[in-house]
Parts: structure tokens; C-alpha cells; sequence
């Protein structure tokens, strides 16, 4: 199983590939990519000198163009196709099909992956971008059990790959747009969720409260852990109750479902979290190397160690991780 | 006045919330005596809501048909078992009615083989991907509702010939889609063990923030907007950009006078502030249009002139 790590910047890219990534994933510096942050991502330059390092180091370089241009932006996104190709990238990771057609017109011979963007859920989704575009590789949503995943492998023209670790989706992804709803930019239209400009904080009588374009998110108690106000992880009132109505702030962590991710066939792994510090991406990344090679050597004796938990645990979202839609009773 | 332009039909979206069989009927039963020219059917949201099957949409179909309205049989937005993929396969294959696609994959389905029509869901954000699509059969989309009038009118300078735009025009939004069951949640119930709670909610659950103020509504997997948009006051402009198909989303009170409301507009009976007037005791938890105004989803732009 390949190891592919998330890449905000150059320091993150070094250390994903000096820890052990077999792959690593970058966006340029605009609302091409989604996670369109301040302060994150790459130009050209930098772009030519993390390849250069990655490459040296025989890791692969991906970069995704995975939000789904309007006319007025579609510009910038065919710009960022012919970039990466002038760059040398082993993958784009595409999600809109209209992007799809021209970079595989375009470039006829530039490896493309389907984005956990694209929503495809399952084979016959797949087949879609598979007979139109040649996609090479699949990312799923992060919707399916275990069971769903394996039923996908099976029958999916190309090989997979599933999220492993970072802030979770709770929503399939590509289609949801309560971000949008809320502050008028969406994943699918800017490139983030929540976006930061639209976010305030308040100490009030009430507690610390939290707000998204002025709609109350959450409101915290003095010494209650106050995590970042993404609209789906707040908590809400429903027939009286208050609570996390739709998802806690909580990482996906699948590290204990290795043994079995990779006995259904999954060809590859991905670490969410460009936003992330370089320091998150050493540590993630290390689990992570460690894990999949334990795993490889011996499935059958695999166990996850406590020291791999607890590093995870500390860097996740509300620190605590679940195993998300993987597990039935999530749902 | 418009001469020039065309008047826009007027569409009844697919069924978002779980009705019993009766309602389901009795509704239906109701929309064939109104004026509505098309009528999209079927289950979108959860593939655990059986109490109509395939066969009883069909039954609805016929009867609508008979009363003159075009039938399209809607599918299900998040595919995830294979007994799911086997419903879709059986309403794609089907001989009698074109068939909306709310999922890549029932587009696959469909490609090169029979003219379709997209949901919402199906991300068309640009021309190229409306062309792609077109190629392989697409016949009518409807806009992505958080796209708005600038980027539909670009669109439409490059429309390939022969594809229709229809536009959600009344109702609640619908925002996002999960494998989580929100509704089940709210009760303490896995997903597996639902027990049919969303039938409690012929409107959805509403989810309020901690200062009570409406935001979201929660309907099984689905998540929608608390506030109905209703675009009402831009009927002019859908005229002008000779949008084809407007379309109004079913709620449990007063579907067929939002139909009468807007049917009266376009054929030019009443204004579009009597109309906005006549509306608002149907629009549940406030209204929005910002979508289409190129702002936030929950926002009143045009709306606000009028109150």
C-alpha cells in the first residue's frame, strides 16, 4: 500500500518525504485546490523545489486541482493543469469533468486520479471517469464501511484509495455546500470550508462563542477546549436537545482496520491535513510508515501500538479519533 | 413586457421527506389537478424508505400522465450498498419515462444509451462539463443551487443546442448528503435501527442554533436549509435567459398554491410583489435567494426590497 502524505508547504513536503511518504500531495496558491488557506500552498518556484526533493528522494509528487471551476475561474484551473504538466508531476488529482476532459485532451499522457471530490462512491461512478478520461486511481469518499470499500475494490476498473487519518467529512464530499449556504464560499466553488475570513470569536457572559458569517456555531464554557468553528462540528439544538447534531470534532483514524483495508485491495492510503503544521506531518507520516510496513510484513500478527495511538490522539481534531463511516454503528 | 422571451415551465421536484403511502398519494392525486407541467418522482434521499416501490411510483406516474404532465423518475443521490445499485439499474433501464440522475452513477448508467436529466447533485459548474455531459446524453439539467445568475448566463452564451436548464426556484435546499443518519441520530438510533423516525417530520427536523434561531433541517442523511428560497422576484431575468424549466420543491403544506403563485406570475396575472406577497405563508422558517444573487446560500438579497 502506498503512503501518501499531505504537503501545505515545503517544510510539510520535506518532512512527509523524509519520514517515510511514498507519495505526497500539493496545491497551488489559489482557489484551484481545497484548501485554498492563507499562507499555504505552492508557486512555481516552490513547486520545482519540492518535486526536486521529493524526486531525489524517488517519492512521488500529485497535485490537486480538485474544486469545480464556474467560467469566470476556468482560466486559472486549465492554467494550473498545463503548470503541473510543464512541472513534471507524477498525478493530477482532478475532481470536476469538465477540467477531466481538458487535461486528458490536453495532455494525453499525464496520470490523472479521481478526487474524494468527484464523489464517486462506487464502480460504475468510476467507470465513468475510467472510459472518458483514463483515470488511473480513485480516492473515495469517505462514506463507505468497510464492507462498501471491499465491494468497490472488487469491482472498480482502477485501484483505490482511501483516507486513512485527519479531520473527517462527515458529508460525502463534493456535494456538500452548507459552507456556502452559510458564507457564500463552499469546497466546491473556493477551495475551503468555514473559510477563516467569515469566522469570529467572542467572549461573552454566555461563554466563549464561536461564529461562522454571524450564525452562532458554539459556545463554550470557561476551560471547555474550543476547537475551529466548521459548521458541521458545532452544536446545535434539536426537539430540545443540545448537542453535536450533526459530528463532533473528532480525526478519522483507521490505523486499527490496516490488516483488513489492505486484504480488500486497497492500493493506497492518504493522510488529510495540508493545513497542518510540518511538525504534524513528521509525526502522522512516521506512524503511518511504520504501521503499513508492520502490516505488510505480517498481517496476521498486526496490532496497532499504544505509542502510535497516542501520538495520533494527540494531534487530532478535539483529540479523539473515530473510525467514521468504516464502522456501522457510526452511521 | 417579454415577447421575446419564453415562458419557462414549471417542474415539482422529487419527494425530499418520508410520507406515508396515503399522503404520498393523496398528494400526488392533488398536484395532477394543477398546473404544473412536469413532475419528478421517486425516492432521492434514502433507499430504507420503502413504502412506495418501484411499482407504486410507476402507478403515481400513469396517473399524472393521464392528467397530461410530464413523468421523470428521480434516483437516489449517495450510493453506497449494491442493493442500492441494483434499484438504480432497474429505474435507468426502465422503458417508459426519461429518468433524472442525481449521482455520477446512474449517468454512467444512462451515457450513450438514453437521454437523461441531471439533479442538483450532479456537479455541472461550467460549460465544458455541460458539453461532456451533453455528449453523452444529457437532455435538461438543473443548476447546482449554489450557483448563481453569473454564472449561469455565461453558461448559457455556450449552451450546446438542445439542452434544457430548469432552475430550483421555491423550497427548501437541499445542502449535503451523509452516511450518517442525522434524524436517527437526534433519537439516539443507529442508522440500522432507524425505526422510520423521519416519518415523524413531514418537513424535515429542524436544527436550531444555541440562540434559537432556525439554520439547518435535518432530514435522514440529508441536510437542507432551514430558510425556503424562493426566487420569486427574478422571474424576469428567467424569462430573459430563457431558462426552460423552473422548479418548485414539495413540502407538506400548500405545494399546489405555490404552483398557482407562480403559475399566475409567469403568465403575467399577478406581479412579482403580489406573488412574493402571496407566498410568504408558505415559506417555512423565512426565505433566501442569495444563491442566485452571488452571495451566502441563506441570504435575502432582492427579497429584502419588498419587506
Amino acid at each position: 500500500m502506498e503512503l501518501v502524505c499531505p504537503a501545505g508547504n515545503l517544510p510539510s513536503l520535506k518532512a512527509a518525504v523524509d519520514n517515510g511518504a511514498n507519495a505526497v500531495y500539493m496545491g497551488f496558491k489559489d482557489d484551484t485546490n481545497a484548501r485554498h488557506f492563507a499562507g499555504l500552498n505552492f508557486d512555481d518556484k516552490r513547486a520545482q523545489e519540492g518535486i526536486q526533493y521529493a524526486r531525489d528522494r524517488g517519492v512521488k509528487v500529485f497535485v490537486a486541482i480538485n474544486t469545480y471551476p464556474q467560467p469566470s475561474g476556468w482560466a486559472r484551473w486549465q492554467k494550473s493543469v498545463d503548470q503541473s504538466a510543464d512541472l513534471g508531476v507524477d498525478a493530477l488529482i482532478l475532481a470536476d469533468v469538465g477540467v477531466m476532459d481538458y487535461a486528458s485532451q490536453r495532455w494525453p499522457d499525464l496520470r490523472l486520479h479521481l478526487s474524494v471530490q468527484g464523489s464517486a462512491t462506487n464502480a460504475e461512478a468510476i467507470n465513468f471517469y475510467h472510459q472518458h478520461f483514463g483515470i488511473k486511481r480513485v480516492v473515495l469518499p469517505r462514506v463507505l464501511s468497510l464492507k462498501q470499500v471491499k465491494q468497490v475494490a472488487e469491482s472498480s476498473p482502477v485501484p483505490i484509495e482511501v483516507f486513512g487519518f485527519g479531520s473527517l467529512c462527515v458529508m460525502v464530499e463534493g456535494r456538500c455546500i452548507l459552507s456556502s449556504y452559510v458564507t457564500g464560499r463552499s469546497p466546491n466553488t473556493y477551495g475551503a470550508c468555514s473559510p477563516a475570513n467569515a469566522v469570529s470569536w467572542e467572549e461573552t457572559p454566555d461563554g466563549l462563542e464561536t461564529r461562522l458569517n454571524n450564525i452562532l456555531i458554539d459556545r463554550h464554557a470557561e476551560g471547555e477546549p474550543a476547537g475551529y468553528p466548521t459548521l458541521c462540528k458545532g452544536r446545535f439544538n434539536v426537539s430540545g436537545n443540545t448537542y453535536y447534531a450533526i459530528e463532533e470534532p473528532t480525526s478519522l483514524n483507521t490505523l486499527e482496520l490496516l490488516p483488513e483495508l489492505q486484504s480488500v485491495g486497497v492500493s493506497a492510503i492518504k493522510i488529510e491535513g495540508r493545513q497542518r503544521s510540518p511538525a504534524y506531518v513528521a509525526q502522522v507520516t512516521k506512524v503511518w510508515r511504520d504501521a503499513i510496513d508492520s502490516c505488510e510484513k505480517n498481517p496476521e500478527l498486526y496490532q496497532t501500538k499504544i505509542q502510535w495511538m497516542e501520538t495520533l490522539d494527540k494531534v487530532s481534531e478535539g483529540s479523539q479519533t473515530t473510525l467514521g463511516a468504516y464502522h456501522r454503528p457510526w452511521q | 413586457m417579454h415577447t421575446t422571451s419564453q415562458v419557462p415551465k414549471l417542474s415539482l421536484g422529487p419527494l425530499l421527506y418520508y410520507w406515508s403511502r396515503d399522503d404520498v398519494f393523496k398528494f400526488y392525486e392533488s398536484i395532477a389537478e394543477t398546473a404544473i407541467d412536469i413532475v419528478y418522482l421517486g425516492e432521492t434521499v434514502c433507499s430504507k424508505r420503502r413504502l412506495l416501490r418501484l411499482d407504486s411510483w410507476l402507478e403515481i406516474a400513469k396517473l399524472l400522465q393521464d392528467a397530461g404532465k410530464e413523468v421523470v423518475l428521480s434516483t437516489l443521490t449517495l450510493l453506497e450498498a449494491n442493493s442500492e445499485l441494483s434499484a438504480l439499474r432497474k429505474i435507468c433501464n426502465n422503458e417508459l419515462f426519461t429518468v433524472e440522475a442525481n449521482d455520477m452513477t446512474a449517468v454512467q448508467l444512462m451515457a450513450g444509451k438514453k437521454k437523461f436529466v441531471t439533479g442538483p447533485a450532479v456537479n455541472i459548474y461550467n460549460s465544458r462539463t455541460l458539453e461532456v455531459l451533453v455528449r453523452s446524453g444529457l437532455k435538461r439539467w438543473v443548476l447546482p443551487v449554489e450557483l448563481s445568475k453569473e454564472t449561469l448566463t455565461t453558461m448559457h452564451q455556450e449552451k450546446p443546442l438542445g439542452v434544457e436548464t430548469e432552475v430550483f426556484v421555491f423550497g427548501r435546499l437541499p445542502l449535503a448528503y451523509s452516511a450518517r443518519c442525522f434524524t436517527a441520530r437526534s433519537h439516539n438510533l443507529p442508522k440500522d435501527d432507524c425505526q422510520f423516525r423521519c416519518l415523524d417530520d413531514p418537513d424535515g427536523l429542524m436544527l436550531k442554533t444555541r440562540e434559537d434561531e432556525s439554520f439547518l433541517v435535518l432530514n435522514g442523511i440529508q441536510t437542507q436549509s432551514a430558510k425556503t428560497q424562493n426566487l420569486i422576484k427574478e422571474i424576469d431575468d428567467f424569462k430573459d435567459l430563457k431558462i426552460d424549466v423552473l422548479r418548485i420543491s414539495p413540502q407538506s403544506k400548500g405545494t399546489e398554491q405555490v404552483v398557482d403563485i407562480f403559475d399566475q406570475c409567469l403568465r403575467g396575472k399577478i406581479n412579482n410583489e403580489e406573488a412574493e406577497q402571496q407566498l410568504q405563508q408558505y415559506t417555512m422558517s423565512g426565505e433566501c435567494d442569495g444563491y442566485w444573487n452571488n452571495q451566502a446560500g441563506m441570504d435575502a438579497i432582492r427579497l429584502e426590497q419588498t419587506v
